[in-house]
């Protein structure tokens, strides 16, 4: 078991990394385009790339080719303004560039995109659920999505993916002064599925913006998540949630970009692990700029080892280019199940199996705690259930 | 009526290198309605006694037995031991991050009734129980132990004791690092168990004799190295108070932790 943390907040600069001590000057001015060719094959040795079992991502990182369609479907109160785009919408690419060649291929790929439109001041009511269904058993889709919410809206917005098929997507998150938005990712694809997306957040001045990505199924599943704060006073909350199986491989990549004064970004991703090559991947990178003075920042990953033969990796990066901020630290730790607290449990009658499904709900209760919509926050208690019924804990 | 037997019973504590014998053959008959209280010092296997009899993992029995009412209490499993009748009181309670009081005490009372107790009277028993160990209402919706100070801790184990009424209570060193007003309530906790389950047992592991001014015992065992010397009334506790441990230090443990 790990544990760091740390609290730099004095006057001097500060690069604290763990892993491999990578560069992080490059992760917050790294190299976006929208062209494939633009980015090179990847090999696994980059950095970026050095945790993806390429050999499973059904060439999506080389030059696969669609295949099939995956099924979009919208449930959204009248207020939303919900429409099918070509890929010349000018509005498409607010929200950011890629940053990586699945995430290029994925934008050259898309036929349509999705564009959800909060208009200002507008609060509807109850959550727009987008279902993303996979294009099939060996089939190849890509997708877009885009959800704007303008000056001083509000929404929440549940995004739910299922089925079989190789999936590769980008969602913009676009969020206009003021506004505030609950997004909810939901990845219970199906044991087969390889789905790879990029997410980029991008705020404006005083916008609130309060995500969770939830990990349940699927085969390999790869997310990276960019905030950008686009103006001050920004505030960004990221909750990650996720349980891997015996040979799932669960990896969430993310950069927060401290490029304003007085955002503040709070990183919460916990993971529990379970089966033979249960493998998960947290990279939290979290860049302060020299501008960005009175910044607030904490991340934390925490994964629970429940068997042997899973492993976690996990590498929080935290660059700070300005002395002036209110706070930053991070934390990580990857342990194994704790006997003691089984012990205890069933030292007062509670059965070994209900036992360690309390310890499990329990360390994923922070999280669950934090999810103000109830009706997100029942579906993930019973998406929790039905992992842990299915694993037999 | 609960007896419960412990039989020439060796445990060995199982360590990074070797399991290393920590309990040498333990006599002992706890019989309903008594209480004993175990007094050893430091290192004498007090706690390992406790453990061992509740199947803490790490403390292997290599002979012996342990029998509740002639069942084999080594055969069952932690869980299966508690749904007995067995209960231990711990010395330091584990924390439980998330899972908060209210669920694990009906998750407990649950499986040690046997079925789920009726939400309204439930809900009342359990606030009549802190209320008589001056256990703060909003405790109940805290993570287990999380940022429990000593106290607070030892005052919820006893809370478990009373809503879970083993058949036999053990109670390793429920008295350690409590103040005065602190080791009243518990005391006060034992006995208001002690008279309203008369059928039950109850075995007090003790350091200091202090407790036992407020809990009469019927038979005070002297414990040193690893298993019990001498066995008496009340009066033996009294002795301990003045003279210590040392008339019972065994030659070959002098120096052990």
């Amino acid at each position: 078991m790990t544990v760091t943390e740390s609290q730099p907040g004095g006057p001097e600069l500060v690069s604290h990394s763990h892993g491999t001590g990578a560069l992080l000057a490059s992760r917050g001015l790294r190299f976006t385009s929208y062209d494939v060719d633009a980015f090179e094959v990847p090999t696994g040795r980059e950095e970026e790339w050095r945790f993806t079992p390429l050999r499973r991502l059904r060439d999506l990182h080389k030059s696969a080719v669609a295949t099939g369609e995956a099924g979009v479907s919208i449930d959204a109160p009248h207020e939303v303004k919900v429409e099918t785009v070509g890929r010349g919408d000018p509005r498409l690419g607010d929200g950011g560039v890629p940053a990586d060649r699945v995430a290029a291929q994925a934008w050259s790929s898309f036929s349509e995109a999705t564009l959800l439109t909060v208009p200002a001041e507008q609060r509807p009511d109850g959550p727009v659920t987008v279902t993303v269904t996979g294009p099939g058993r060996d089939e190849v889709a890509f997708g877009h999505l885009q959800v704007r919410l303008e000056q001083f809206a509000e929404a929440v917005v549940v995004i739910d993916h299922r089925g079989s098929g190789s999936y590769a997507e980008n969602v913009e998150l676009v969020l206009g002064d003021g506004a505030r938005l609950t997004v909810v990712g939901v990845q219970d694809w199906a044991g087969d599925a390889v789905h790879v997306a990029a997410q980029y957040a991008r705020l404006g001045r005083d916008a609130v913006l309060r995500a969770t990505a939830v990990s349940l199924g699927g085969n390999l599943v790869r997310q990276s998540p960019t905030v950008t704060f686009a103006q001050p006073g920004g505030d960004a909350e990221l909750l990650g949630l996720y349980f891997a199986d015996d040979g799932q491989h669960l990896e969430h990549r993310l950069l927060v970009d401290h490029a304003v004064p007085h955002c503040k970004s709070n990183v919460i991703y916990k993971g529990a692990l379970q089966g033979e090559n249960a493998h998960s991947v947290w990279i939290g990178d979290v860049l302060i700029q020299a501008a960005a003075e009175g910044t607030d920042t904490f991340e934390l990953n925490r994964n629970l080892l429940l068997t042997d033969g899973a492993r976690a990796d996990s590498v929080p990066n935290l660059e700070i280019e300005t002395g002036e901020i209110a706070g930053a630290g991070h934390a990580s730790t990857t342990g194994r199940f704790d006997d003691e607290q089984l012990f205890y449990l069933r030292s007062r009658g509670i059965p070994e199996d209900q036992a360690r499904r309390l310890v499990v709900r329990g360390f994923f209760g922070e999280i669950l705690q934090r999810i103000a919509v109830p009706a997100v926050r029942e579906r993930l208690e019973a998406a929790i259930e039905a992992e842990l019924e299915a694993v037999g804990a | 009526m609960a007896t419960l037997e412990i039989k020439d019973l060796h445990v060995s504590v199982l360590t990074e290198e070797a399991p290393k014998g920590i309990l040498h053959g333990v006599d002992l008959t706890l019989r309903a309605g008594q209480t004993h209280a175990i007094m050893g010092p430091n290192g004498s296997g007090k706690s390992t006694l406790a453990y061992a009899i509740a199947g803490h993992p790490r403390y292997e029995v290599t002979s012996g037995q342990v029998l509740l009412d002639g069942e084999d209490v080594l055969a069952m499993s932690v869980d299966e031991r508690a749904r007995a009748g067995m209960f231990l009181a711990m010395q330091y309670p584990v924390e439980v991050p998330g899972v908060s009081m209210s669920n694990f005490l009906r998750s407990a009372a649950t499986a040690v009734r046997g079925e789920a107790p009726k939400l309204r009277t439930w809900v009342k028993e359990v606030k009549g129980a802190m209320s008589d160990l001056d256990i703060n209402e909003s405790f109940a919706e805290r993570s287990v132990n999380e940022g429990f100070s000593g106290g607070e801790k030892k005052r919820h184990e006893i809370l478990q004791l009373s809503l879970l009424r083993p058949r036999i209570a053990v109670l390793d060193e429920t008295d350690s690092g409590l103040d005065v007003d602190a080791l009243r309530v518990v005391a006060d906790g034992v006995n208001r168990f002690r008279s309203e389950n008369s059928d039950s047992g109850v075995l007090l592991i003790t350091h200091y004799s202090r407790i036992l001014r407020h809990i009469d015992p019927d038979t005070v065992h002297v414990f040193a190295g690893g298993r019990i010397m001498e066995s008496g009334g009340p009066e033996l506790a009294h002795e301990l108070e003045e003279h210590g441990y040392e008339r019972f230090a065994p030659k070959q443990e002098v120096g052990a932790r």
